[in-house]
């Protein structure tokens, strides 16, 4: 008995170990398999195999945390049959992907920054995808009497005067780097104990904001998508600086030879489509009443916002 | 409250509705945190008894090295196998960042420090006269070995268990190397934090009781294995 015992004991560890390394072995084999060859019987209905399936896209936490990726990117896969591996990170470590040739394509909105890949080649089919707005949200007290003021640098004078306490990202984000002109636009060095850095992303920023009655800077976007966890609320919006432009590009394949060139070209091709932009626009009217992105497709950065 | 009490709601319904997302996401949990396991298993145990058995210069070095690799974290894990297997890194060419295999590599390199560190440590709380008895029977070198990892199977056990439960918790490096996509890398944690920054706070909350009653579920099955052998001897 005990003999029995004990050998099962080993044995069946082994083989319950061994069964889930086949599996998860078969898995990714399948996976790549079916994806490379192609060979998969599939009905011809099913849509078409690149060569290349996998593309790697290298975003900013807006886009997913939104959910508009969620309803884009299953569009995409089904259109054009490409596996896109999203990689959502602050706009530094986006476009730093880039850099680097670890990403085929990009989906940032910093454009003083992205206008350096594009001057030195790493970026090339550069285009205007869409806006949304940052917006300055803080507690519903107003404390810092932010709602009286008519600009951002305004508002931040007020908030750095009242030394209300302001959550910055501080994660080199596309946000982080908006946040970060404003204050220079504002002429104030923000430090103290009431300028607290985060370094989390938009959604986890907006939720210590709230736990501590602070003021932040958010897009518009993942501020609606939280909004009924938080006890914040709108202070200044609608102001031409404080516009989150988005625009999508290739990582150039004369640069970095692995880049999956093809799966990038369409990935842009997608995003300025006429259908894509429709659905852009229509992203969140159902949950929220509004858009939360505008589509842009097709214009130029200096005519966004002209309207707003 | 309310939070608490709606997330415990949420997962009621999710694990009684069979959520076929989060069914997906927990098998796949288990595999990976499982293959990773396993995989440490075949480098720790081997490793460990020779560390334990031989005496050579620099051994207490070494020991010292694993000893704090055993908390190695996690997060430094990620960030060296992300280097290594990014398209700019080394071992790029394998295409490997961003899927499983990367999740279950860097696993394994967390696991493995745990399992060979327990492993030494428990061969060399076994009595030098037993290993010399063993010996004095004439038994073969592979006899030797594996009536000694026999002698310390409940050990070996605590190993498994204190190797699956650091790499089936941990966020930091699964994130970095997985990517975290959806149907491909998302494990239990890493979909977790997403849920958290979406604010959908009540899946969120479901998921975390999901992953402690899957660690608790292997866990308690690995313990009843261990105590029945207890008994048995």
């Amino acid at each position: 008995m005990r003999k029995t015992f004990r050998k099962h004991g080993m044995w069946t560890i082994l083989i319950i170990l061994m069964t889930a390394l086949v599996l998860s072995g078969c898995g990714t084999a399948g996976n790549q398999g079916g994806s490379q060859t192609g060979s998969q019987s599939e009905p011809s209905a099913q849509p078409p195999k690149p060569a290349n399936p996998d593309l790697i896209l290298a975003t900013t936490t807006s886009t997913v945390d939104s959910g508009l990726l969620d309803v884009l990117v299953p569009e995409f896969e089904k259109k054009t049959g490409y596996k896109v591996k999203t990689i959502p990170n602050g706009t530094g470590a986006a476009l730093k992907m880039g850099e680097d040739g670890n990403a085929d394509v990009l989906l940032v909105h910093a454009p003083a920054s992205e206008k350096k890949l594009v001057d030195n080649q790493t970026a090339i089919n550069y285009q205007l995808v869409m806006h949304n707005d940052f917006i300055i949200v803080g507690p519903a007290n107003d404390p810092a009497g932010v709602k009286a003021t008519k600009t951002s640098a305004d508002a931040f004078k007020a908030i750095a005067a009242k030394q209300a306490i302001f959550v910055s990202r501080g994660d080199d984000s596309g946000t982080d780097k908006k946040e970060k002109d404003l204050w220079k636009a504002a002429k104030i060095t923000p430090s103290g104990a009431w300028y607290q850095e985060s370094g989390s992303g938009m959604g986890q920023t907006l939720n210590i904001a709230s736990e501590k009655n602070g003021y932040t800077l958010t897009d518009r976007a993942t501020f609606l998508a939280n909004k009924k966890n938080l006890k914040l609320e709108i202070v200044l919006e609608g102001e031409a600086s404080l516009l989150n432009i988005y625009h999508v590009m290739q990582v150039n394949p004369e640069k970095f030879p692995k880049v999956n060139k093809d799966g990038a070209k369409a990935f842009v091709d997608f995003m300025v489509s006429p259908e894509t932009q429709k659905l852009i626009g229509e992203f969140g009217k159902d949950k929220f009443g509004q858009s939360l992105f505008f589509p842009d497709a097709g214009k130029k950065d200096s005519d966004i916002g002209k309207a707003a | 409250m309310d939070l608490i009490w709606q997330g415990i709601l949420e997962a009621v319904r999710l694990i009684v509705t069979g959520d076929r997302e989060i069914l997906d996401v927990t098998l796949r949990t288990l595999q990976i945190s499982g293959s990773a396991t396993l995989i440490s298993l075949i480098i720790g145990v081997p490793l460990g008894t020779l560390l334990a058995l031989s005496e050579f210069r620099g051994r207490r070095f070494i020991l010292s090295i694993l000893n704090t690799a055993m908390g190695l974290p996690p997060v430094v894990v990620g960030l060296w196998v992300s280097i290594f297997l990014w398209r700019s890194g080394p071992f790029g060419f394998l295409n490997l960042i961003y899927t499983p295999v990367a999740l279950v590599i860097a696993q394994a390199i967390i696991a493995s420090p745990v399992v060979i560190g327990l492993t030494s440590a428990a061969i060399q709380q076994t009595d030098p006269k037993l290993r010399l008895l063993i010996k004095a029977l004439g038994t073969t070198r592979i006899q030797f070995l594996w009536l000694l990892l026999k002698e310390v199977r409940f050990s070996l056990l605590a190993a498994v268990i204190a190797g699956f439960g650091a790499v089936v918790s941990e966020v930091g490096a699964s994130m970095m190397v997985g990517g975290n996509i959806k149907g491909s890398t998302r494990v239990l944690t890493t979909a977790t934090v997403l849920e958290v920054s979406k604010g959908n706070f009540e899946i969120a909350i479901a998921l975390t009781i999901i992953l402690s009653l899957l660690a608790y579920a292997v866990t308690l099955w690995l313990t009843l294995l261990q105590q029945r052998q207890h008994e048995g001897k």
